[in-house]
């Protein structure tokens, strides 16, 4: 599905994205991990397309397709999906209005109806109960003054209206609570198929216990050091990164 | 003394005002005639502001001085169907409507007043009040403030004469609608007088629009006399064709325990100068005054405001707009002024502008004049761009660049459409926003 070759990308002459292989199967959950400033949002922000990064080298096809050739809202609209680490305020424009926007622009890029407003409601309500969000967010501007769980819990509300096929969940975890953090997973486990992926980054092993990752790759100064399997989620809370920072790169 | 202005053009307008003045059969010998008399020839001293008029810095009225202008009498009120404005009709509101500047009774609806609300074309009340404190024009605004009010009280003639009895609450908006139609090169100069009695409620809203894309100069003067206790909301609308000049004065004086809230939206006009001027004369009065303007093209949009607070407890909020794209300029000069009487003042200005093209300006000068030491007056102005961070959250989830753009446009306009109060003027304005918003721009 998602297949990253030799990936490079800098901001200001700054290379923070070393040469990152990385390839996702339908079906699977990857977790990404690794310290403070290694790049693991670069990485997230390049494939969604923001183009404060520039993309130096490298490839990444999307379903065989050439993601650098699409906007960031043709790659949404083809089923990629960023939960933001920060996400984003956005004054005066209600999280409903978003939404609807959002999720009529890729039903119509897939060839489907809009929904009115009424279908759309029962769409939301449906999957505010997955995440169990409180229905006072769905029409206060979006982001705007919530609490920072409330901020990660409405961005796997988004993720679950619009049901991309490929996530990628930027330390959806942090800032959430024990009990939150619970449903969120629970949510984002509900949404699983084996036609869709997951990537998720994440500083924490406590988040992988609840959404078991296939793989698990460390990120260190913009590369891939380590790929495993779940364990080695367990192996880095016990020992930290420092073991892996002279490791040469491995390619997933 | 007119000096370096086009001494033809002003004299082009004395001589429309003699034509004007034959025909007002019968009336020349009235109170308000020698008032307009006076106002003529203090224009044809006077002329024009210049730029070199320290309130006319930013906003040079050349394309107006140079015009020869032509005011429209009676019988040149061109016919207009129902359906023709339906458009701009509040459903359910009392409306006057005028026709290049003349009232048209036919399409204006003010059945059903409750007892005591007067609701009337100006002209008819002036010619029975006796004293020139019953006519209350010129109360508030002074011919000789500037050229243009010297223009409107020198035209004295159509425009509302609005009354609200002690304790009524209106449960219907007034709306005073104008439409310029087939108004090339007219002079218009409505006046309204609204005077909201000892704790009376209501709305008012004034709808400047065009059938055409006529050229022509609306130059409105509006007094508000908002009594003690009174609670008043005046919104004006102001959409005329793209080649109309559009100047308006409004002064709002405020008694006791008042709550007066102004909302100016400029969505049309090539050359538009508001200035809205409150005075807050007594204790325990809070006055909003809010303003959004969309510029494109070459449209210049100046807002000027004063806040006077003269006395004590007084609270002033001031949030200002402009989306500027094109060519176009925008000025905003907001001036507040505290007396040293007006202790416990609480005055807050705001004045925020969105640049949508690198050629669109605006000047910008908040002006405090602070004479009372217990004060609380802060003011800020910013100027920017739509977020980048912002329209990508949105096209990462699906949304086009243009819509991204139109939709962060329109939620900067948001928080001000959202204070009229008036739910159909509110829908109208929203939507004719909407459909000025076009792939991230600004079309007129
Ligand atoms: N716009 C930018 N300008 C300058 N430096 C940047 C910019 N964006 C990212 N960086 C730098 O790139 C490096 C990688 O940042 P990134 O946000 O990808 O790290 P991260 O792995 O997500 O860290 P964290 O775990 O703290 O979220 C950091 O050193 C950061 O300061
Ligand atoms: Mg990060």
């Amino acid at each position: 599905m998602l297949e990253i070759r030799d990936l490079h990308a800098s901001v200001n002459t700054n290379e923070i994205l070393n040469g990152i292989n990385l390839s996702v199967n339908a079906g699977e959950v990857h977790a990404i991990m690794g310290p403070n400033g290694s790049g693991k949002s670069t990485l997230a922000q390049v494939l969604a397309g923001r183009n404060s990064y520039e993309v130096t080298s490298g490839q990444v096809l999307f379903d065989g397709k050439n993601l650098f050739e699409m906007e960031p809202e043709e790659r949404a609209r083809e089923g990629l999906f960023l939960a933001f680490q920060y996400p984003v305020e956005i004054p005066g424009v209600s999280n409903t209005y978003f939404l609807k926007s959002a999720l009529n622009a890729i039903r119509k890029h897939k060839g489907l109806d809009e929904l009115d407003a009424v279908d759309f409601l029962k769409l939301v309500k449906q999957k505010m109960k997955l995440v169990e969000m409180d229905e006072s967010l769905l029409n206060r501007p979006v982001n705007e003054g919530f609490s920072g769980g409330e901020k990660k819990r409405n961005e796997i509300f988004h993720m679950a209206v619009l049901d991309p096929r490929l996530s990628i969940l930027d330390e959806t975890d942090s800032g959430l609570d024990i009990d939150a953090l619970r449903v969120v997973a629970d949510g984002i486990n509900k949404l699983k198929r084996k036609e869709n992926a997951t990537i998720v980054v994440t500083h924490y092993q406590r988040l992988l216990n609840y959404i078991v990752p296939d793989v698990v790759h460390v990120l260190v100064d913009g590369q891939i050091v380590k790929s495993g399997g779940k364990d080695l989620a367990l192996e880095l809370e016990a020992k930290g990164y420092d073991w892996l920072k002279s490791s040469s790169p491995v390619s997933a | 003394m007119v000096i370096n202005q086009d001494m033809e053009a002003v004299n082009a307008i004395v001589r429309e005002f003699h034509r004007f003045e034959k025909s007002l059969n019968g009336e020349s010998a009235s109170a308000t005639h020698e008032h307009r008399q006076r106002a003529i020839s203090h224009f044809a001293q006077t002329g024009f502001p210049t730029t070199r008029n320290e309130e006319w810095r930013f906003t040079n009225v050349q394309p107006i001085a140079k015009t020869r202008f032509c005011v429209p009498l009676d019988a040149a009120a061109p016919a207009i169907t129902e359906q023709e404005i339906q458009p701009y009709v509040l459903e359910n509101s009392i409306r006057l409507t005028f026709v290049n500047g003349l009232h048209v009774p036919a399409l204006s609806c003010v059945s059903g007043l409750p007892s005591g609300v007067i609701v009337r074309n100006l002209r008819e009340v002036l010619v029975q009040k006796e004293t020139a404190d019953e006519r209350r024009v010129g109360a508030l605004v002074d011919f000789q403030e500037n050229g243009f009010t010297a223009l409107n009280t020198a035209f004295v003639r159509d425009g509302a004469w609005i009354e609200i009895p002690d304790g009524v609450t209106l449960d219907r908006p007034i709306h005073l609608l104008y439409i310029a139609h087939k108004a090339d090169g007219m002079l218009l100069t409505p006046r309204n007088i609204v005077v909201g009695g000892p704790n009376s409620r209501l709305a008012i809203v004034e709808s400047f629009v065009a059938l055409n894309n006529d050229a022509y100069l609306t130059n409105a003067v509006t007094e508000i006399f908002v009594d003690d206790g009174a609670t008043v909301e005046h919104d004006k609308m102001q959409k005329e064709s793209p080649k109309a000049f559009h100047v308006s004065t409004t002064h709002i004086r405020q008694r006791q325990r008042t709550t007066l809230v102004s909302n100016v939206i400029n969505l049309g006009g090539v050359l538009v100068r508001n200035s809205t001027t409150c005075t807050l004369t007594a204790e325990h009065s809070e006055a909003t005054l809010n303003g959004l303007s969309l510029g494109t093209s070459n449209q210049l949009i100046d807002n000027h405001t004063t806040i006077d607070h003269a006395k004590p407890n007084c609270i002033s909020h001031e949030m200002y707009k402009s989306i500027l794209d094109g060519n176009s300029r925008g000025v905003f000069n907001g001036k507040i002024f505290v007396r040293k009487d007006a202790q416990k003042t609480d005055a807050k200005q705001t004045n925020k502008t969105l640049l949508l093209s690198d050629n669109a300006t605006i000047d910008t000068k908040p002006q405090l004049e602070i004479f009372a030491d217990d004060v609380k007056c802060t003011h800020g102005a910013t100027v920017g761009q739509l977020d980048d961070e912002q329209v990508f959250y949105l096209r990462s989830r699906g949304i086009g660049n243009a819509e991204a753009r139109d939709i962060l446009t329109f939620a900067f306009a948001r928080d001000v459409v959202d204070r009229v109060h008036v739910d159909e003027l509110r829908n109208q304005i929203e939507s004719l926003v909407h459909s000025k918003l076009h792939h991230g721009r600004l079309v007129s």
